[in-house]
Order: C-alpha cells, then structure tokens, then sequence
C-alpha cells in the first residue's frame, strides 16, 4: 500500500464513521451543526496525529502486556494538553466545543489507530495515517452536521434560510441516528457503484 | 530494536516513566496556559457586565451568598460620575437540563432589567441553547421589564415569559436564574435602606450628646 492511498482510506474504504463506526458518542453528540462537527473533527485529528506519531516512536519501548495502558495516558495528555490551549487562545471556540473535547479520550478511533496502525508501523506511515483518519472523520462529522443543520434549524454553517424551527427531530439523538443510518446507506450505495 | 519483555520491572519502569513524562508536560503546559485561561475568563465577565448595563465608569464588586444556595452571587455596582447607573449580578441555577447555568443580569437601580447575557450552559444545542443571544433573540422579552409586575415563569406555570419551543426546562432555569438575582439584589436594598436611618440616628446622638456637653 502506497502512502496516497494510506492517506485516502480513511474518507471512503476505512472511513471511521461510515464504515468502521467508531467514534460514534462525540459522532452523535457534537453534529447538531456542521462548524460543530467540523471543529471536533480537527481537534480529534490533532490528538489522532500526535498520538500515532509518539506511539509508532516509542512503541519498541512499551512492553506489550502495559501497551494499552500507556496509549491511553498518551491520548489523554495530548487531549488535555488541546483542551487547556483552546481555553486559553481560543476561547470562543472552546465554548463551542469545549463540552465534547475531553471526549475525545474515549473515542476509540484513537485508541483503534494506535494499537491497530501505529503500534506496528513506521513514523511516517503513522502520521500519513492519523492525518487520513482523522479529516475521514472531520468529513464525516461535517457532512452529518451539515444533513442535521439543514434539516433540524433550516440553517447552514449558522445562515437562516428558512422561517421559524426546522425538524425538531434532527437537532435532538434520535436524528443523529436517523441521519446517520441513512448516510451509510447512501456511502455503501456509492461504494457499490464504483 | 527488539521488543521489551514483559517482565514484572519493565513493565513498572515503562508505566512509571509514561505517566512520569505526561505528568511533567502537562503541569507546564498547565502552568503555561493558567494565565491566559484566567484573562480570558475575565475578559468574559467584563464583557458580559457591559453588555447588561448601561455606560460606566467605576465599578465595586462583592459577593453574597444567598440563603439556601449553594454558591455566592457576584453584585457588581456600577457608577457613573458617582451616581449609580446599574448593578449587574452574576447568578446562577442548578434548574437547568444538564447542570448549572451562569447568567450576568444587570439590574437598573429600580430594579428593572437592563439586559441579561448568558456566561455558561451546558443546554441541548440547537433547543436550550436559544437562551444564548448568540443563537436566538428569545431572552431580549426580559429586556425593560420590572420583576415586581413581569413574572418569572414560564406562561405554563402561570407567568409572563414565553418559554423558548421545546426547551421549557432551560426557559424555566433561566427565570429561576433571574429571579435569584432579584431577590437578592431587593434584599441588598432593604438593608441598605435599613441601615441609613441607624447612621441617622448616631449622628443625632452625638449631636444630643454635644448639646448635652454644651449645656
């Protein structure tokens, strides 16, 4: 496998939402608008990045029967490290998503790309395969926060196009559902074709 | 590089030098970021009490700690030229859907709502989050209203606010949330008032007191 396609796995063949379905608590919860979903997705590719970078380094050192144990204090240094920095430079931001970013430890997609991709692969390929990942994921967060905005406020990135409330449905879990039921459809239809 | 083993010490050694490293890099990055978190919080306040009140120039600040509440209410008392132009109260109420909700209330000194402004909620995006002014305009009908004839609750309950649609929890911690700031800033008044006849009355104890003398 080439490093292109190390790259582009993670938007349609691996997607982590679409296709692998990890990572679906911040998935659900933060896509009730596509600059949401948009701007979680960024922050968990940032963490994704630097986690797979520091476990492809070190992971001759970790001793197997501690790995899992030591990714996760990793992750969640990094998750951390993230969360302070916005709070600090980027307040605004942080107040959007500043409830879903300590989520981000308990996305398992992480967790997934450490043990399963950069803990037996090179430095680079490991970062290729972060960065693949986690703008899969931003993608995928964008398109359902983007299908839930449209359709849950009659808005798109915050612009009112039409009157009044839109299906209130979408704005609330079960719409998240809904909209992402029908997104794996519409991507599995797609892949079919091609 | 050959894989580590298992064994008992490296595996104490790797666990212990893993979070030894994460601890060491996240105190500084703490200790890096503290000052700018606190400016930035207050930044927020600051912004939120110009927000809610009328021009100012000099602002006082204490805290009060309303009966059976579990945190203080802020008063911050602004002036203008000396002559007091508004207070802005940051409240509070445990009411809401996910947890507490911070609000910044200010008050004209005859109690009537200037403008309120929202500094932190955990509410369902795109249904409680209206009583934010970034995301809807529900919270302007508090604006002018005077507390003692506007009531605060929802029109379910009997009151004068419509409550924001499918959010009537948040709409209601909201009112609550108000309300406290009113009845403590009612309270602060009655005691202020209270308390100037007493002053009166030392003075004209020294001054029956230097007529006595002079007697």
């Amino acid at each position: 496998m080439n490093q292109l396609q190390n790259f582009t796995k993670g938007f349609i063949k691996d997607n982590p939402v679409f296709v692998l379905l990890l990572g679906l608590c911040p998935t659900l919860g933060v896509t009730t608008t596509a600059i949401n979903g948009l701007g979680m997705g960024l922050a968990t590719t940032f963490v994704l990045v630097m986690s797979n970078l520091v476990v492809s380094l070190i992971k001759n050192l970790i001793p197997d029967k501690v790995r899992i144990p030591s990714f996760i204090v990793i992750i969640a240094s990094f998750v951390t490290i993230v969360e302070l920095t916005m709070q600090a430079y980027t307040p605004a931001l942080f107040e959007a998503l500043g409830l879903f970013i300590p989520l981000i430890v308990v996305n398992c997609i992480v967790l997934g790309r450490a043990e399963a991709f950069a803990s037996k692969n090179n430095i680079i390929s490991s970062v290729i395969d972060g960065l693949g990942m986690g703008l899969g994921f931003a993608f995928a967060l964008f398109l359902l926060g983007a299908v839930r905005e449209i359709l849950g406020s009659g808005a798109i990135l915050s612009m009112k196009f039409i009157q009044g409330d839109g299906v209130l449905v979408f704005i609330l879990p079960p719409g998240a559902f809904i909209a992402l039921g029908y997104l794996i459809a519409i991507m599995n239809r797609l892949k079919k074709t091609t | 590089m050959a894989k580590k083993e298992s064994s008992f010490v490296n595996m104490v050694l790797t666990l212990f030098v893993v979070t030894a490293i994460a601890a060491l890099t996240l105190g500084g990055v703490y200790t890096v970021t503290k000052e700018p978190i606190a400016i930035a919080k207050l930044l927020k306040i600051e912004k939120a009490i110009s927000e809610v009140l009328p021009e100012f120039d000099n602002i006082s600040e204490y805290k009060i700690l309303p009966e059976g509440g579990s945190d203080s209410l802020t008063f911050f008392k602004a002036t203008k030229n000396g002559e007091e132009v508004g207070t802005a109260i940051k409240t509070y109420t445990d009411r809401g859907f996910s947890g507490r909700v911070w609000i910044m209330v200010g008050l004209n000194p005859e109690g009537v709502i200037n403008n309120t402004a929202v500094l932190e909620h955990k509410e369902t995006p795109g249904l409680g989050d209206k009583m934010d002014k970034t995301k809807s305009d529900w919270s302007n009908q508090f604006n002018g209203k005077n507390p003692t004839e506007f009531k605060l609750k929802v029109t379910k309950n009997g009151g004068d606010v419509d409550a924001i649609t499918a959010a009537t929890i948040s709409s209601r911690a909201f009112c609550d949330a108000v309300q406290r700031a009113y009845d403590e800033f009612k309270k602060q008044e009655s005691r202020i008032k209270s308390q100037e006849p007493r002053v009166k009355n030392q003075e004209s104890r020294v001054k029956n007191q230097e007529a006595r003398t002079k007697k």
